[in-house]
């Protein structure tokens, strides 16, 4: 039924976390790095949807439809501590957020 | 045939270069827009898989909720360019590239040693992935993980508006 091999979408799905990875690690824009971690959100969920489809079996779509879920959680928390944050130190730059850096 | 090869190709590209860009790109909300733009090529992916249920999900909660969230975020704290937050190439910068390379060929590694015997997506896969399937697995099999997940976002609004509150004590 169809041409592309499961293999395919699995390295997408690693190129695509590789990629949210490294801008954690380089960016220091708090909003930039929460994107970044929603980057590698989804290319979990892509690995998810590629083992659910390719096996015949609905567990995987579940899973993605709980993180979904829990992204919007975690991005609503997320933004309103970089707004409490920002409110606080005036700056988004997360070298300058060291309260509790020893 | 040709079609699903293309479409995988060019959304495959696409979503890579767009990720790319939002790692990169000086302006938050450059950023922002090309992370949506992002969100709506992994839909296409997600139709190629014939998950229909998800793609729209995907448009839904994450095109539609979560960037709205973020691009009021920026504007909140309106952030213009982001010039003094940058340092250009220094060792950091390095040792996370380095990093992120090494990761890459883990994964790489991994994907080579795994022996994927499934070569085509299951015949079953265009009837599973429609809202009436998942709704019935959700409300049957995984009642108790949706009623969590219910209490999970009701607390993550509460927090939120706790935290976005204009009155708490400054420091400076």
């Amino acid at each position: 039924m169809q041409a592309i091999p499961m293999e395919f979408y699995l390295i997408l799905s690693g190129i695509l976390f590789t990629i949210g990875v490294i801008g954690v690690l380089t960016r220091r824009n708090a909003i930039i790095i929460f994107m970044s971690i929603e980057l590698m959100l989804n290319s979990v969920n892509l690995s998810l949807v590629t083992f659910s489809s390719f096996m015949g079996d609905a567990a995987g779509e579940i899973f993605v439809f709980f993180v979904m879920a829990v992204a919007a959680a975690e991005s609503a928390v997320g933004l309103a501590v970089i707004l409490a944050l920002f409110r606080k130190k005036q700056t988004v730059d997360v070298d300058k957020i060291n309260l509790i850096k020893w | 045939m040709t079609l699903e090869i293309i479409s995988f190709v060019v959304f495959a590209l696409l979503a890579i270069a767009s990720a790319l860009l939002v790692i990169t790109a000086k302006h938050p909300v450059v950023s922002a827009m090309s992370m949506i733009f992002h969100f709506f090529m992994l839909a296409g992916l997600y139709l190629t898989l014939s998950a229909q249920f998800i793609a729209v999900m995907q448009v839904m909660v994450y095109a539609g909720a979560i960037m709205v969230l973020v691009v009021f975020a920026i504007m909140l704290l309106n952030l213009g360019d982001e010039g003094k937050l940058r340092s250009g190439f220094n060792f950091r910068k390095l040792v996370a590239w380095f990093l992120g390379g090494a990761l890459a060929v883990q994964i790489a590694v991994l994907l080579s040693n795994g022996a994927l015997s499934n070569t085509a997506i299951s015949e079953k896969a265009s009837e599973l992935g429609t809202a009436q399937v998942i709704g019935g697995e959700l409300f049957t099999n995984y009642i108790y993980p949706i009623e969590i997940v219910g209490i999970l976002l009701f607390a993550a609004i509460v927090g939120a508006i706790y935290m976005a509150k204009k009155n708490l004590p400054t420091e400076e």
